[in-house]
């Protein structure tokens, strides 16, 4: 009561003294709690921080440029991709994951194609859709030739929506 | 006179507290067992059993992806009931799924949801995510092809939320796959941040129950004498436990909690499912665009659910299950008109071809989210309108009617992705797999 009388002298409402200092005290407890929210918020995310700084070491030798055979598919269970030789020589590093929902795919070589357990998504030897529920390619990764080995760094993965030759690779 | 003995007993008793907890007098038609089941009694057991089981479990497992799976190994095999320990643990975790949400589905029909109650009912909702989630992150734990798989598809099932939700996907992950931030989530949210949240909703949850004036009692039963809670319904608590107990128990002793082999990142078994209280979701992925199945149709769910005790209606059928006669042939029509057209819907969709497939041109958005969501709902729109004129229901029972319609398409569809989903989530017989 003896506030609302403060806050309004007549019929226009003036800010009383009391009334304002109810209302920086709200604003106060409102920026504690974006503070504590940011604290929480921030607390959660050295986890993956620390990931980053590992990422000097994401680019990671694959083999030598003549374990790969032309037209061959090989699976690097390590780190989680393919390795695809295109018949003309180019090199093109394809994730393992379904982009679905992130279950492994499995290279069928009879018929030429990824498989993708969970549900029977399908991709060809580029890692373009064959059949849904996919939503769309395969990512791929960055590939680099130096003294005939081949390297992937593999904190790249990169998202398309087709397949472009310039995602291919050449030994120079 | 009555009243002092009450509280005599209660002052000796050496479980004065947990005696405190309940009135010292309760109306005698809420003893009625058919009225609440001893569901809610029964989840606070479950949350009991969990947190003992659990804490003793924490002895001996080693939160990470190199030890995780061996600690629960050597659990099993060489400590003495560490199986049983993990049986009980496992099989209780289940049931408290399915007792939560028959104590939803309770408070639903006996409309305990109304004001005063309405805020007992939402942080029951809360309460009810709670379980779903700490069963979900401690899935995760033993680090077998199961529990890894099941969670990547589950937190893919995130990344389809529009907007946020590959940031929250990532959030919980602690990186894009999941690996040892994952595992560090999970162990601190689940032995931790959930099992504490909990605490503090159900004390919230049973102070609004005891603030209503205790169990729903129906309108008839407002004249029903007073008796006291001990013995009378203390007694019933007792056996009710107890007959829970030896069931979990029994089961614990008998079934083994599954454990396959070691996580391996590289190969996913085929079929990978999600945990089985997310194949409701999973099944429905299938059937819709990803924007419906995990984002615009579970949200509309659970807001109809938060809006529930605010609906207007003057015919509220509080304390007990059915109004009228019409109302129980209504709800079993419901339940198998529900039943079979979500069946047929499955069936339909496997004969019928993909229209994504068929119609390529078109937004998925269009063909396989918005217009065989607006068939779905529109079929649903017609059925209660036919149903709702040929009983001539009122709003609680229409409402009634509609929940379970929509409970049982959600039963049909989790049943399908559990049992009915081989190789490649193709439709077959579980006796064939």
């Amino acid at each position: 009561m003896m506030n609302k009388k403060d806050g309004e002298t007549g019929n226009a409402p003036i800010v009383g003294r009391r009334i304002f200092m109810k209302r920086i005290w709200k604003i106060l407890g409102l920026v504690a709690v974006a503070e504590f929210l940011f604290f929480i918020i921030s607390l959660l995310r050295p986890s993956r921080e620390i990931n980053k700084s590992r990422s000097v070491l994401t680019l990671r030798d694959i083999g030598n440029v003549e374990d790969f055979p032309a037209g061959s598919v090989t699976p690097d269970r390590i780190n989680r991709l393919y390795i695809i030789r295109e018949q003309d020589g180019g090199f093109l590093a394809l994730s393992i994951t379904c982009p679905h929902l992130g279950c492994s795919v499995l290279w069928d070589e009879a018929r030429q194609q990824f498989d993708c357990p969970c549900h029977s998504s399908a991709f060809d030897r580029h890692g373009v859709v064959l059949s849904s529920p996919a939503p769309r390619p395969l990512d791929y990764f960055p590939v680099i030739i130096e003294e005939g080995k081949v390297r992937v760094d593999i904190s790249q993965g990169t998202r398309r929506r087709r397949f472009e030759p310039n995602q291919v690779t050449y030994a120079v | 006179m009555h009243q002092q003995t009450g509280t005599e007993k209660q002052k000796k008793s050496p479980f004065g507290f947990i005696l405190h907890l309940h009135p010292r007098r309760v109306k005698e038609s809420t003893l009625r067992l058919s009225l609440t089941f001893g569901l809610g009694g029964m989840a606070a057991l479950l949350f009991i059993i969990q947190v003992v089981t659990g804490l003793l479990l924490k002895f001996h497992y080693e939160p990470s992806p190199e030890n995780a799976y061996n600690s629960i190994l050597n659990l099993q095999q060489s400590l003495i009931f560490g199986k049983l320990l993990r049986n009980i643990h496992h099989w209780s975790a289940i049931a408290m799924v399915w007792i939560v949400f028959l104590h939803m589905l309770r408070v639903i029909f006996t409309s305990a949801y109304g004001k005063p109650r309405h805020l007992s009912w939402i942080f029951g909702l809360a309460l009810l995510m709670l379980v779903v989630l700490s069963n979900f992150t401690g899935y995760l734990l033993p680090w077998d092809q199961l529990s890894y798989w099941a969670v990547t598809v589950a937190t893919s099932l995130l990344s389809y939320i529009p907007l946020a939700g590959e940031a929250v996907r990532e959030a919980l992950l602690g990186g894009k796959e999941v690996g040892q931030p994952t595992l560090t989530n999970f162990f601190n949210l689940h032995t931790g941040v959930i099992p504490l949240l909990m605490i503090v909703l159900m004390g919230y949850h049973f102070w609004r129950i005891r603030r209503a004036g205790g169990v729903i009692v129906a309108e008839r039963d407002r004249e029903s004498p007073m008796v006291d809670t001990r013995p009378h319904l203390v007694n019933r608590e007792f056996v009710v436990a107890v007959v829970l107990l030896a069931a979990i128990f029994l089961t614990a002793s008998l079934l083994d909690a599954p454990l396959r082999e070691r996580a391996n990142p590289s190969f996913s078994p085929n079929p990978a499912k999600a945990p089985w209280y997310f194949m409701g979701l999973q099944e429905l992925l299938i059937h819709f665009h990803p924007l419906f199945a995990v984002f615009i149709i579970p949200v509309t769910v659970l807001a109809a659910a938060v809006w529930l005790p605010y609906i207007k209606r003057d015919d509220m059928n509080q304390g007990i299950w059915f109004l009228s006669e019409k109302g129980i042939r209504s709800a079993k029509i419901s339940l198998a008109a529900g039943l079979l057209f979500t069946i047929i819907f499955v069936g339909l969709s496997e004969l019928l071809p993909d229209p994504g497939m068929l119609l390529p041109s078109v937004t998925p958005l269009l063909t396989t989210g918005l217009v065989p969501f607006i068939i779905v709902a529109g079929t649903i729109w017609l059925f209660m309108r036919y149903i709702a004129g040929h009983f001539s229901l009122n709003r609680s029972e229409t409402i009634q009617s509609l929940i379970i319609i929509l409970v049982a398409s959600y039963a049909v569809l989790t049943v399908t992705g559990i049992f009915f989903r081989g190789e490649g989530m193709n439709l077959v017989w579980p006796w064939m797999a």
